[in-house]
């Protein structure tokens, strides 16, 4: 009994001693990467573009009557940003990454220059994002409002944190692939950006032609995935042989 | 080194066998056997049981988004979570159980296993002095107001602020922002200290953030947040309340008849808990109104009741019918029909007994039942100045009586019901209508239901039988007595004195 309790405590001791060395890597450490794989900018490329068929569910418009400096930025009722689509049903905000076929082992240094995202006239800009792992997310308050930005994760630490005014800025990372972080203001329930969170920079996000690119591609065969928040999820095989450019273009039936 | 470790994984895994059984037998009914806070007991549970697969915690001494200490897990099962259904366990479980349930736990999660997830507390420090001064305070609500509290909070901070009905918890169930003013319901505790450090770490997986970036970002001082923390505690009584049994009216001479009459700040105030209706169909186990504060006086002929409760909303409103809709869908029914969201209104109900029991039986505390009625009063946020008396011989019988029912009159003020009733001491019709009697305990009992919370009907909260003593007029003689008595002392005391003086001067003499 003696023996044991003494143990737990030697243990916890070592646990202790252990974990002492790293404090700066505790915010979200990211994994240890080995240095970069040559991500050949003559690498392979896909292009494609998204679109949906059917009739685009109106956005709900957003009463921002509690936020006069918010409201002042518009000037028409503004409003949410569930599909953002573009010319001949182009969809804009569909992050399209490689969900499989980049070789196990391979690892990539995330940049660290920070993907930014602000929040501005009570909306976040932008509305869907790509990040890779490690890499900074700088969130920015240009609002002189209350925000506070919670990041719902499962792979991932969640956090929610407050930015009472203007000018504030907080950087966090996240330390694991997931597809998609949410994000959301609790203060604004109608605010909400999502982040692709990824081991690797091929990713891309739809613009408001619906076109996207992911390039650097080595040699190989992958499996594409374009997410959208409201019409759910389309998969693509595409196979790179050399620096060739392949297309992949998604169709999602609005629902 | 290898042989440390090797006893720490054999010793860690006794202490997950013992805390499986542990966690089986006490924790597994609401938190689920598998820990995704899914057991039978989570139907019944706003907030819901926490689910350990996420590793997501309230109550943490870390910052936001990192995991919690063995410390924090086990102050919040020691103590539990006060507003919530979660009970303390120290005083339950022996320490070893408690710790075994704690190491039991983590293994839910594959977070507490991840060596780069290792949780850092915050040093706190301790609160700067004079916290309970007219300048902590003022300062504190300065900062109140800047940092967004009142957002959620609301401007008394009641919990009704313009984005409270839209909360929802990480698993989108409905949540409530704390009424500022109960802070023995605060999950992880109502001291300043408490209150300072959910401010520092945000509640993880609820709508309160972490307002440590705000010092970081010079926003405001360290101690402008301990302000805010101290203004935060001055807004709860200086004690917890504790139940009296009895309230009492005093005699006055003039009824006070409006809600915030001045005369009402001398009087004694009861608090009453109150709790959901879970003994007959529709239960309900999420009863928004948490208690009632109640004062009373009365004049030779009349008698006045203020009831004062929190409320986040002025019902009927239908800013808080998603909110509603959301409570329906974490809340399993008992009911065949699901039923849909409605703009019901806020209701409170005062009962009596028929008649002033001679002994100590008195009608089912319920609403009575057929064979001995109740005689209620009952006020509705849809017709303020008109509450409805009546006999309720049951939850699901009541009948208006016609001729001299009570008057009311109401006020709601940031998040705040007050009525008052008022009603002539006697009563034309004694056998339904309960005379009030000064010098006698009247069974009295509350029920109150927030119509934004989808309450109506059997979903409410409720109080058992108190007691209502309608004080008699003191006798002249009480004031008289003390004053004759001292009259007497000092006159026989100035006689002694005077016969001794008498002596002393006569023996001189000699």
């Amino acid at each position: 009994m003696k023996g044991r309790i003494f143990s737990v405590v030697g243990g916890m001791f070592l646990l202790t001693v252990c974990s002492k060395g790293d404090r700066s890597a505790v915010q979200a450490a990211p994994p240890a990467t080995q240095p970069a794989a040559e991500v050949s900018a003559a690498g392979g490329t896909i292009t494609g573009k998204v679109k949906f068929t059917g009739t685009a569910p109106r956005n709900p418009t957003i009463d921002m009557s509690e936020e006069a400096a918010c409201k002042a930025k518009y000037p028409t009722t503004p409003t949410e940003e569930n599909v953002v689509a573009g010319p001949a049903n182009a969809l804009a905000n569909v992050f399209v990454y490689v969900k499989s076929g980049v070789p196990a082992g391979q690892t990539f240094t995330a940049p660290t220059t920070p993907v930014v995202l602000d929040q501005n006239g009570c909306r976040y800009h932008p509305h869907v994002l790509g990040i890779m792992v490690g890499q900074p997310l700088e969130i920015q308050n240009s609002d002189p409002v209350l925000h506070n930005i919670k990041a719902i994760a499962k792979a991932n630490r969640p956090f929610n944190v407050s930015q009472p005014g203007a000018g504030m800025k907080t950087t966090r990372t996240f330390s694991a692939p997931e597809v998609m972080v949410n994000l959301e203001c609790n203060v604004h329930g109608w605010m909400h950006a999502y982040a692709g969170v990824r081991p690797d920079p091929f990713y891309a996000v739809s613009k408001q032609d619906g076109s996207f690119t992911i390039s650097g591609l080595p040699p190989g065969t992958y499996t594409i995935e374009a997410w959208h928040e409201k019409f759910g999820t389309q998969t693509a095989t595409v196979t790179i042989a050399g620096t060739e450019s392949k297309t992949a273009n998604f169709t999602f039936a609005a629902r | 080194m290898i042989h440390a470790l090797l006893l720490v994984t054999v010793v860690m895994t006794q202490d997950t066998a013992a805390g499986k059984q542990v966690y089986t037998k006490w924790c597994a009914g609401c938190h689920g056997d598998n820990g995704a806070g899914d057991g039978d007991g989570a139907r019944h549970m706003i907030p819901p049981p926490r689910d350990f697969t996420g590793a997501i915690y309230q109550i943490r001494s870390t910052p936001s988004g990192q995991l919690p200490t063995d410390a924090d897990l086990l102050r919040s099962i020691d103590e539990g979570l006060p507003g919530t259904a979660m009970p303390g366990w120290k005083s339950r479980l022996s320490d070893r159980q408690r710790r075994a349930v704690l190491a039991y736990i983590k293994t839910f999660s594959t977070f507490f296993a991840d060596t780069t997830q290792r949780p850092q507390p915050i040093a706190f420090g301790s609160p700067p002095g004079g916290g309970t001064g007219a300048e902590a305070v003022r300062v504190g609500r300065q900062f109140y107001d800047s940092i967004g509290c009142r957002k959620c909070h609301g401007d008394q901070g009641r919990g009704d602020g313009p984005s409270a009905p839209t909360l929802k918890d990480d698993a989108q169930h409905p949540i409530f922002a704390a009424n500022l003013h109960e802070n023995w319901r605060f999950n992880g505790g109502g001291t300043v200290e408490d209150i300072y450090h959910r401010l520092r770490t945000g509640l993880d997986g609820t709508p309160m953030p972490s307002f440590s970036d705000l010092i970081e970002n010079k926003f405001l001082t360290d101690e402008q947040l301990w302000r805010v923390a101290q203004y935060v505690r001055s807004l709860s009584p200086k004690e917890t309340p504790v139940v009296r049994d009895v309230v009492h009216a005093p005699l006055t001479k003039t009824l006070p008849r409006a809600p915030d009459d001045s005369a009402w700040t001398s009087i004694d105030v009861s608090w009453f808990p109150l709790v959901g209706q879970i003994v007959r169909k529709e239960r309900w186990f999420a009863p928004a109104v948490t208690g009632v504060w109640v004062k009373a006086v009365h004049t030779a002929d009349s008698i006045a009741l203020r009831v004062v409760w929190d409320d986040r909303s002025e019902s009927p409103d239908t800013s808080w019918l998603a909110f509603v809709g959301r409570v329906f869908n974490t809340l399993q029914s008992d009911d065949s029909i699901r039923e849909q969201p409605a703009p019901w209104p806020d209701q409170l109900t005062v009962q009596f007994p028929v008649s002033i029991p001679s002994g100590m039986e008195r009608p089912y505390f319920l609403m009575g039942n057929g064979s001995a009625p109740v005689y209620q009063w009952r006020w509705s946020s849809s017709a303020r100045t008109a509450p409805v008396a009546g006999l309720a011989r049951g939850v699901d019988r009541f009948d208006p009586l016609s001729g001299a029912g009570p008057g009311a009159q109401a006020v709601y003020d940031h998040g705040q019901w007050r009525v008052v009733f008022t009603r002539a001491l006697a009563s034309t019709d004694t056998a339904s209508q309960l005379p009030f009697r000064t010098g006698r305990a009247i069974p009295v009992a509350f029920f109150a239901s927030d119509g934004s919370n989808g309450e109506h009907g059997t979903r409410m909260a409720i109080s058992t039988w108190y007691f209502l003593a309608l004080d008699e007029p003191v006798p002249a003689r009480v004031f008289i007595s003390p004053v004759l008595a001292m009259m007497l002392t000092l006159g026989l005391g100035m006689l002694v004195a005077w016969r001794a003086q008498q002596k002393t001067s006569y023996r001189r003499q000699q």
